[in-house]
């Protein structure tokens, strides 16, 4: 059953129909224009949420908290936000990269786009949220702790760990969720490219796949940090 | 514009276009290498020579992509502008939440400067990226 569009996906759809070409370059377009209809077996995506809507509360509600950690130096706030941010990006980075990853890799593209098209819209609020409350909250707990003071025995892991959040934010933010939105685009057109979700898949999934081998990185550095 | 010049449908994802994407990600590099210098030496004041050079190489970056987007003539410019205003948003709160802290934590002057230009290429170069992958693969 199609999700019922939100606000903002209404207010996209409309902002998606006012920029569209004057009608008669489209109609131009039409006389070159394959025949329309989704390629055999491919779900009707056509009413897909790209950023879901009802999600949207839940993140201000994180964000408002984490600005709230920070403003008032509450030490018990700032290490729920690192250690619940932390926890769960890790673990869908690894989850996703190197366990989902290869399965979405063998599915069918009418299966994976069907899957993909209720993983990802989730993914596009979830990932950038925690890594937004893992490194805020991080780098106050840093300060807190005395962890980047030179003396430290942890300076250095941590500027390990700054090198590999840093490859990974690059990678994220640069080729993974571009790659991720713009397959959801795809997949809402009246006839997607089965060619084009196929490419971007194939990009999401190696760059998934790179950023689950780097969070185990991740989980080395943190560990010697707790236990120096 | 005319028909006879304009390409099937199935061409907008085959056809060449100038490496904006790959820009972007390239100055949001360069500010990131930026913001790790700078955080390496937190709490105390940073050195802000390479800092400094590579926020420069990175807005410079960000500019040449920009110009090189702008010089394309067939492009699904509703597209780019919807998804990029959107992501614009929503990266401009990460930068501001990130650039609060950095207030929080009394960073100030050339330091501050420094991590603020470094925020605004973050804000920038993210939906650039993000919004030229959407569009390039759009109908126009």
């Amino acid at each position: 059953m199609p999700a019922r569009p939100t606000v903002l996906d209404r207010a996209l759809a409309g902002m998606h129909s006012a920029a569209m070409v004057d009608q008669a370059h489209r109609d131009e377009r039409a006389a070159t224009a394959p025949a329309a209809g989704r390629p055999p077996g491919m779900p009707d995506l056509s009413n897909l949420e790209i950023v879901p809507g009802k999600g949207l509360p839940v993140v201000a509600a994180v964000v408002v908290f984490v600005i709230a950690a920070i403003a008032t130096n509450a030490y018990w706030a700032l290490m729920f936000s690192h250690v619940v941010g932390g926890a769960t990006w890790t673990a869908l980075d690894l989850f996703l990269g190197l366990v989902l990853g290869p399965i979405m890799g063998r599915m069918s593209i009418p299966a994976r786009a069907e899957f993909t098209s209720k993983l990802m819209p989730k993914m596009v609020l979830i990932m950038p949220t925690v890594v937004l409350m893992t490194l805020a909250a991080g780098l106050q707990i840093a300060l807190h702790l005395g962890n980047l003071d030179p003396g430290s025995p942890n300076h250095a892991w941590l500027i390990a760990s700054f090198c590999v959040v840093g490859v990974m934010a690059v990678i994220a933010l640069g080729v993974l969720e571009p790659a991720n939105i713009a397959v959801l685009f795809e997949m809402r057109k009246p006839t997607p490219n089965p060619a084009v979700i196929e490419r971007l898949m194939k990009r999401f999934m190696f760059t998934a796949g790179i950023t689950g081998i780097m969070q185990v990185a991740t989980l080395v550095i943190m560990t010697r940090v707790a236990t120096q | 514009m005319t028909s006879a010049a304009a390409p099937p449908p199935s061409a907008s994802s085959e056809r060449a276009l100038p490496p904006v994407a790959i820009l972007a990600t390239v100055a949001l590099g360069c500010v990131i290498i930026a913001g790790i210098l700078m955080a390496s030496y937190a709490p105390r004041r940073p050195p802000l020579g390479a800092p400094g050079a590579l926020l420069a190489l990175g807005a410079v970056t960000l500019v040449v992509a920009f110009v090189m987007l702008a010089r394309i003539r067939e492009f699904a410019w509703g597209t780019f502008a919807m998804v990029y205003r959107w992501a614009l948003l929503a990266y401009a709160i990460s930068a501001g939440m990130i650039g609060f802290a950095f207030v929080h934590d009394h960073v100030t002057g050339s330091p501050l400067a420094v991590v603020a230009g470094s925020l605004v290429v973050f804000a920038t170069s993210v939906p650039l990226a993000i919004a030229f992958t959407v569009a390039r693969y759009a109908d126009r």
